[in-house]
């Protein structure tokens, strides 16, 4: 009894300490001085611009992200072909690279000295400090979640619901919407809330790429850095509010979805 | 001949699950595919459906060439030994697939499944979910979902190899009687002799990813090609360098002509059959199966010496010498205890 009680203190502690405290804390000073004054620091045009942004690369990535992973993951459990271990390794990049240098590779390739950014330069066409950066590398670090989601679950269902389904008569077109995604549903769900809340709070990879135009380039997690190195603090705790609330109806909407589709299984 | 394989070769790597397999199942049989695990059966069964390719021979169905045919266009139904249920599917569902991929009318979908539904004794459960069902609702579950779009064939992967001993045994009886009334060709695989025994009007032995023999039940049983067969199809025993049926061996009483001798180890009461399990001089054992009555007739015990010969090359049908279980009159031993 008493170790059971001192086992729950220490993990809620724990939790409180790290977790709970320091982001009520966020919660506390966004409101601290009132919804009018939380609303202003939303709606001047720099915010309103970042939040913009931000849904924008977000609407991009995780959709793109999404079906990608999603014929990686059939790729890499459904077909055996050559260099199968090497994707493996590469997909699991993202994961193992730190954002900076993702940012600092992107520029290397796309910038106005990269061999692939001085030919679209010549096009017209602008990557680094710029929003096609910004959508590449929030790309690039949410990669992996709908893979490493889907690819485990795509192992353990197997493949003989899917050849009873051919056997039927099934195209693989039909066999997969019909057999398979609602299979792999609940685990393509998860992985889309991952990478949604992956894209929505890169900063590092993001932050070399951007340049930091205020209007232009800022995403709102360049934007709540802007506003707390300009003393605009508010400013950084409403935007840091809006973020955490974005993540969270993500993971919320997910959960609802997928509840009232298991509940018919 | 519905399915006709010819030279039939696949490997897995280093692994050959098929060497040169040819293999005929006639038009409405009921024919088993017979082996040991991991011989090549099952690889066979996916072949002909079209899940996987040979390396070499080829498969005609109906008297069509099966090359470059996809699954989806063979026209064989396939039931799979873990049954492959669409686990987001009720069971009205997966029974409907095939006919809703093939765009058949509604009204025509809802009655070819209420019939398959009643001729699976699925009814009551045309709403609830695979998870929901038993094991033997779930096969037949899977067998009603291969049925309805009316293949030419129907191929089953061990059918019951995932069942309870009792609820095989009557889904045995059902599917036989099923194949009575709607008689689709059908191979099914199982490593189960008596199965294949009870069920198939045609059986393929197969080993090590080949055919071993093909026949009619009581041929393999009363002359298998070779000790392997005659092993896998039904007990055997060694004696004087042979294998014989336990049932075919003779027990004498009193020394006779070309019978050994030996001692009883052991007697087993199997019901209607005794199994004396006997001795050879040189320690071999040997076991015979003989009825009830002709048992009792011999009065043995464990310990007594006995003499016993095979009955060499006379078919299973003739009638067995009547001197067979001869004994003396002047026992005086009681009558062996009945179980």
């Amino acid at each position: 009894m008493k170790s059971r009680l001192a086992l729950r203190t220490v993990a809620l502690g724990y939790l409180g300490l790290l977790l709970l405290l320091p982001v009520g804390m966020v919660f506390y000073r966004a409101f601290e001085h009132g919804l009018a004054k939380f609303f202003d620091a939303l709606t001047t045009p720099d915010a309103k611009h970042a939040i913009g942004l931000t849904l924008l690369v977000v609407g991009i990535a995780v959709p793109v992200n999404t079906v990608f992973g999603i014929i990686t993951a059939l790729a890499l459990e459904r077909r055996s072909f050559r260099g199968r271990a090497v994707v493996e390794r590469i997909v699991d990049m993202p994961f193992v690279i730190s954002p900076i240098v993702v940012g600092l590779a992107l520029v290397l390739v796309y910038g106005e000295q990269g061999w692939a950014g001085n030919a679209l330069i010549s096009e017209g066409i602008r990557v680094i400090f710029s929003v096609p950066g910004i959508v590449l590398a929030t790309m690039f670090v949410s990669l992996p979640f709908v893979v490493r989601e889907v690819a485990p679950v795509l192992r353990e269902i197997g493949t003989e619901q899917e050849e009873a389904a051919q056997n039927l008569g099934a195209s693989a077109c039909q066999t997969f919407r019909r057999v398979t995604l609602p299979a792999i549903r609940p685990a393509v769900a998860y992985g889309v809330v991952l990478t949604t809340a992956r894209a929505l709070g890169e900063f590092g990879a993001v932050a070399v790429v951007s340049g930091h135009l205020q209007g232009q380039t800022e995403t709102m997690t360049l934007y709540v850095q802007d506003r707390f190195e300009g003393f605009d603090v508010s400013g950084a705790y409403a935007i840091s509010v809006l973020l955490a609330v974005f993540a969270m109806s993500a993971l919320l909407g997910m959960t609802y979805l997928d509840r009232r589709r298991s509940r018919r299984t | 001949m519905a399915i006709e394989g010819r030279n039939i070769t696949k490997r897995f790597g280093d692994f050959t699950a098929l060497d040169d397999v040819s293999i005929d199942v006639p038009a409405g049989s009921l024919t088993a595919l017979l082996g040991p695990s991991g011989g090549g059966k099952s690889t066979l069964l996916r072949i002909i459906a079209g899940l996987e390719a040979p390396d070499a021979g080829e498969v005609s169905i109906e008297g069509r060439d099966m090359a470059g045919v996809t699954p989806q266009e063979r026209g064989v139904g396939f039931v799979f030994q873990h049954y492959a249920a669409f686990k987001h599917m009720t069971v009205r569902e997966n029974v409907a697939f095939g006919l809703r991929i093939r765009k058949r009318a509604k009204a025509e979908v809802n009655r070819r499944v209420d019939e398959l539904l009643a001729l699976v004794q699925l009814k009551p459960f045309a709403q609830r979910y695979p998870s929901e069902l038993s094991g033997g609702q779930r096969q037949r579950m899977a067998l009603a979902r291969a049925l309805a779009v009316e293949p030419s064939v129907l191929l089953l992967d061990e059918p019951f190899g995932a069942l309870d001993a009792n609820v095989r045994e009557e889904l045995r009886a059902w599917l036989r009687r099923l194949h009575q009334e709607m008689p689709v060709t059908t191979l099914f695989v199982t490593h189960d002799q008596e199965e294949a025994m009870e069920l198939a009007d045609q059986i393929v032995v197969i080993s090590n990813g080949r055919v071993e023999q093909a026949g009619a039940p009581g041929d393999l049983y009363d002359r298998p090609a070779n000790d392997f067969v005659m092993n896998f199809i039904g007990p055997v025993t060694r004696i004087d360098g042979r294998l014989v049926r336990p049932h075919d061996l003779q027990l004498f009483v009193e020394p006779t002509a070309s019978a050994d001798e030996a001692v009883v180890e052991r007697i087993v009461r199997l019901g209607f059959e005794v199994r004396v399990e006997v001795a050879l001089a040189d320690g071999q054992p040997v076991s015979a199966q003989l009825p009830r009555t002709e048992a009792e007739q011999l009065e043995l015990r464990e310990g007594d010496i006995v003499y016993v010969r095979a009955t060499i090359g006379e078919s299973a049908s003739q009638p067995r010498p009547t001197t067979r279980f001869a004994r003396p009159s002047s026992s005086h031993r009681s009558p062996a205890p009945t179980p």
